[in-house]
């Protein structure tokens, strides 16, 4: 266990190594630098010291390493905006972007899976097949353009709830969070379930083929054979066997919510990080990108792990394998 | 607790004219077709049959394991003297695992992998009875020892991937037995274990059925199992029950021609040196049954009289087959 | 006891002469859904092909403008006395032709980039299955790591790098799909690999690339047809989402993604027209494209082969 801990590990760090030149690469190499790092509104004088002193002069290995040295410190520059370090104007925004993510991924998990549960036990009654189809256009449809319509019907037409920014937080940790208080709820309410719909179609047909591939398996004829109760057939023998594959799904597309985010908030004007990359990328405050980016690999990294550490931990077949 | 052997309150298992089917759009599968035998108290019933003869489909008939698109379409089955091929799904719930149990053929795929064997074992006790875990558990755990299994507490906490195969058909023949049912249908437990294994788990069976009297109905292309095993047998062809009787009478008697070809195909039989002799043919369509004898295709002795169903004919002491053109004479009832 | 002869079963008849294409278009044609996407996504097609042609109005002809026939709703009968039948937009753009054009550049983009990606990703995957050794290594490698991070965070990062254009986008786009290209080419290579007429191609000593290409592809083909065809519908929808994030193609060429974005604004206000139509527009595209790959997938998949 401890072995293929370290291994992951070590995998792990080389990931983020590598996004590390990547981003190097990119902005060094690929943009000009000088234009990337440098205020565009600094005159000859300024940009002359700005590149003394950000070493632009030196040697691009040195250059490199400087910014590892940046990024293990988390001084990844300032942002031209707003003329601060640059992750800390993103960690501001962290927490919106993780509240909206993790509303998304519980609406997925608690709509998703009692809906493919459903399809999957009545494969032809009238509303599985219409969830079939839905979870198809939930796939297919852009996110953007369900944003749009859900702001069309529920805020423009309807005017149930509010179309854009974040309402009225309240404070736990010393942090500010929106699911707290009664307004921020509301104006959680339509962006949460627009970055959701992606994922409750997946895990909807992910259950649902689950369910279909397991009840005509053997351990269920044997578990009716001894004369169980189709709720503890279903919800312990067939539940516990889904739920591997579910989980890591869950658990994967976490990280691909948070990324998706930036659409979402985006449209919705959600004060979070992936409004600010966009703004960013409009405004090229590139600092600022360059710390969203090497965040963003961060997480994604740790995510993965996590995922790996619960499967192992959920399929008592993998778990023994790897202490034998 | 064994019951007496002296048959007192009739047979435990009485199947009259069972028929099972599956209908796809393709057509009716007759599976099962119009099926007869009976089981007594502490009695060892062979069911004998190749792959898709219909005697796993009757061995959930019994249970009411039958899904759709599959399901009884006539006949009785008489269980402690109560028809219950119609009960309804919670009736069938009550006597599943209590009085009736299964036992599967891979024991690898009917243990759930990802479930404990004392969880899938407390389980069984407590769907059937209300006790607390710790009483389940010690049951189990008899249970398991009584099966022959070593270091049973131990055991217990293990998942079903940690045993081997022969342990783990040990381990569902314990579940099957936990309530003492007064049946037991088992379909080709031994088929995908060693031979060795084989032989140790039918004697144990065999002990244990006759300790408590319970009636086993064993399901199996194997003849030299139900040699060794079994009181009575009987043998299906294309969903039908083509003879039947006590193991000597079926085995040194054969009156069905596919009886008899199944008797001469055994290895040991043929002398060395000798070609084996084969069934001629292939096992028919199930959807495509030939009219009348199913077997006619395939038979030497067939004639155009084959054509119509054969009815059961009775022979001497309950020994029933279904032919025009046995291969014995009949010596009359 | 007569012996008599069995009547024996007549063999059965010899099946009817029929290519693998034609076996192909029968199985497809099963699903009425799926005839009904793919011709949905011809008649797209072909709307944007001639689009020129048979637009009423070419929008981005500042002659045939009138901003005083901006923002009207559906079925107004403009200045010139022609209608617009959908409306049009804040320059006075006709919606209707603004929408053929559109589609013009969102599929240049989607299949464009689709069609490319197929091609390096299918030639990666299927070197990495017949040479092997380190070099399979490296490629699969590269495929995980790609694949391990969602597309759109892969192409917000290019296009911050690079800058925005129809160019970018579409090497944008190329960089995010060749992953499952490679993977699904890969697959079918190793599976492939191991028949035997590629022994026998082997024996021949025919050159590597020529086995590669012209024996082993072929047969790789159909899972690489349904990818694409998925990759496709992919690729038009990243498109429309970059666009409509301003990241995309620039506003003289504008996909449909751009139109939406450009309407947002008025949605507010109730002129939901100038976005919900391009928008109608962009989801039948998709949509039907996905119905013809679904059923393509049930057609093409081995393990279903009846």
């Amino acid at each position: 266990m401890a072995t293929w801990l370290l291994r992951r590990l070590v995998q792990a760090v080389f990931v983020v190594l590598a996004m590390t030149v990547i981003v190097f690469i990119g902005v060094n190499v690929i943009g000009n630098p000088i234009d990337i790092l440098i205020s565009p509104e600094a005159d000859a004088a300024e940009r002359a010291r700005a590149i003394a002193a950000l070493g632009l002069d030196k040697p691009l290995w040195q250059q490199y390493l400087s910014f590892l040295y940046g990024v293990v410190r988390g001084d990844l520059g300032r942002s031209f905006v707003f003329n601060e370090p640059a992750m800390r104007v993103i960690l501001q925004r962290l927490p919106a972007t993780m509240e909206l993510a993790i509303a998304a991924v519980l609406i997925s998990i608690v709509v998703g899976i009692p809906a493919g549960l459903y399809a999957g036990l009545k494969p032809k009654g009238w509303l599985s097949q219409a969830l079939m189809a839905g979870s198809i256009l939930g796939f297919s449809l852009p996110s953007f353009w369900v944003g749009l319509m859900l702001i069309m019907v529920f805020a423009v037409q309807l005017g149930w709830l509010p179309s854009t920014g974040r309402g009225t937080t309240a404070a736990l940790f010393g942090v500010q969070w929106s699911f707290l208080t009664r307004d921020g709820l509301a104006h959680m309410l339509l962006p949460a379930f627009n970055l959701a719909l992606f994922n409750v179609s997946l895990i909807m047909r992910l259950t649902r083929a689950g369910v279909r591939e397991a009840l005509p398996s053997d351990y269920v004829k044997f578990a009716r054979a001894k004369g169980l109760t189709p709720f503890r057939v279903i919800g312990v023998h067939v539940m516990k066997n889904i739920m591997i594959p579910v989980v890591t799904v869950v658990g994967l597309e976490l990280g691909t919510t948070i990324a998706f985010s930036v659409v979402t908030e985006s449209i919705f004007a959600w004060p979070g990080m992936g409004k600010l990359i966009i703004d960013s990328i409009n405004l090229l405050d590139r600092p600022v990108i360059v710390a969203y980016l090497m965040l963003i690999v961060l997480l994604f990294v740790a995510i993965n792990l996590v995922v790996d550490l619960l499967y192992t931990a959920l399929d008592p077949r993998v778990r023994l394998e790897e202490q034998g | 607790m064994s019951v007496s052997s002296g048959g007192s309150a009739g047979p435990a298992l009485e199947v009259r004219n069972l028929s099972t089917h599956f209908f796809s759009r393709a057509g009716v599968v007759r599976a099962v077709d119009d099926v007869s035998f009976t089981v007594g108290r502490g009695e060892i019933m062979g069911l004998v049959g190749e792959s898709g003869s219909g005697k796993s489909v009757t061995g959930f008939s019994l249970l009411g394991l039958v899904d759709p698109p599959g399901r009884i379409v006539s006949g009785q089955i008489l269980f402690g003297g109560r028809d219950i091929a119609g009960l309804d799904e919670r009736e069938m719930r009550r006597l599943r695992g209590r009085h009736i149990a299964m036992v599967f053929q891979d024991p690898m795929m009917t243990l759930n992998p990802v479930l404990r064997i004392d969880t899938q074992m407390i389980e069984a006790v407590q769907a059937h009875e209300k006790v607390s875990r710790g009483v389940a558990r010690a049951r189990a755990r008899d249970a398991l020892g009584l099966v022959g299994i070593p270091s049973p507490e131990e055991r217990l906490s293990a998942y079903p991937h940690q045993f081997s195969g022969g342990m783990r058909q040990r381990v569902a023949i314990a579940i099957a037995l936990l309530h003492q049912p007064a049946l037991v249908v088992a379909d080709e437990p031994t088929t995908a274990l060693d031979v060795t294994i084989q032989a140790q788990i039918l004697s144990e069976m065999q002990a244990l059925c006759a300790r408590f009297g319970t009636a086993l109905v064993w399901i199996t292309h194997d003849l030299s199992v139900v040699a060794g095993l079994s009181d009575h047998m009987a043998v299906m062809y294309a969903g039908r029950i083509v003879e039947k009787g006590t193991v000597p009478q079926v085995l040194d008697t054969p009156m069905h021609p596919y009886t008899n070809g199944l008797i001469g195909s055994v290895p040991s039989r043929t002398p060395r040196g000798q070609r084996l002799p084969g069934i001629p043919g292939m096992t028919p369509n199930v959807m495509n049954l030939p009219v009348g004898c199913a077997f006619r295709t395939r038979c030497a002795r067939a004639t155009a009289r084959c054509e119509q169903d054969p009815p059961e004919f009775m022979a001497e002491h309950g020994h029933a087959h279904r032919c025009f053109h046995p291969v014995a004479e009949l010596v009359p009832a | 006891m007569s012996a008599t002869t069995l009547p024996v079963p007549a063999a059965p008849a010899p099946p009817k002469e029929e290519t693998p294409f034609r076996r192909l278009a029968i199985d497809f044609a099963e699903s009425k859904l799926a005839v009904f996407g793919l011709v949905v996504m011809l008649l797209i097609a072909l709307i944007a092909v001639i689009a020129p042609w048979i637009a009423p109005q070419n929008p981005y002809d500042l002659a045939q403008l009138d901003i005083m026939d901006g923002r009207s709703p559906p079925g107004t009968v403009g200045g010139e006395g022609f209608t617009f039948w959908l409306g049009t937009d804040d320059q006075g753009r006709d919606m209707l032709s603004g929408i053929m054009y559109g589609l013009r550049i969102s599929l240049f983009v989607g299949a464009g980039s689709a069609l490319i990606a197929g091609i390096i990703g299918s030639a990666l995957g299927l070197v990495a299955a017949y040479v092997g050794g380190r070099t399979e290594s490296v490629i699969m490698r590269l495929v995980d790591l790609q694949l391990s991070f969602p597309s759109i965070l892969v192409a917000l990062m290019i296009l911050a790098f690079l800058g925005k254009g129809v160019g970018n986008v579409m090497l944008a786009l190329v960089m995010v799909e060749w992953a499952y290209y490679a993977r699904t080419a890969r697959g079918s290579a190793l599976a492939e690999r191991r028949r035997e007429y590629i022994e026998a191609a082997e024996c021949l000593a025919l050159s590597k690339a020529r086995v590669v290409f012209k024996h082993l592809l072929p047969n790789c083909m159909p899972p690489l047809i349904v990818v694409g065809t998925f990759q496709m519908a992919r690729a038009i929808a990243l498109e429309a989402t970059l666009s409509f994030l301003g990241l995309g193609v620039p506003v003289t060429e504008p996909s449909l993604g751009l139109l939406i974005a450009n309407g947002y604004q008025y949605m507010l206000s109730g002129k939901y027209w100038i976005s919900f139509y391009p928008g109608i527009a962009l989801l039948i595209t998709i949509v039907s494209i996905n119905l013809v790959g679904d059923q393509l997938r049930d057609v093409l998949n081995p393990k279903l082969r009846r």
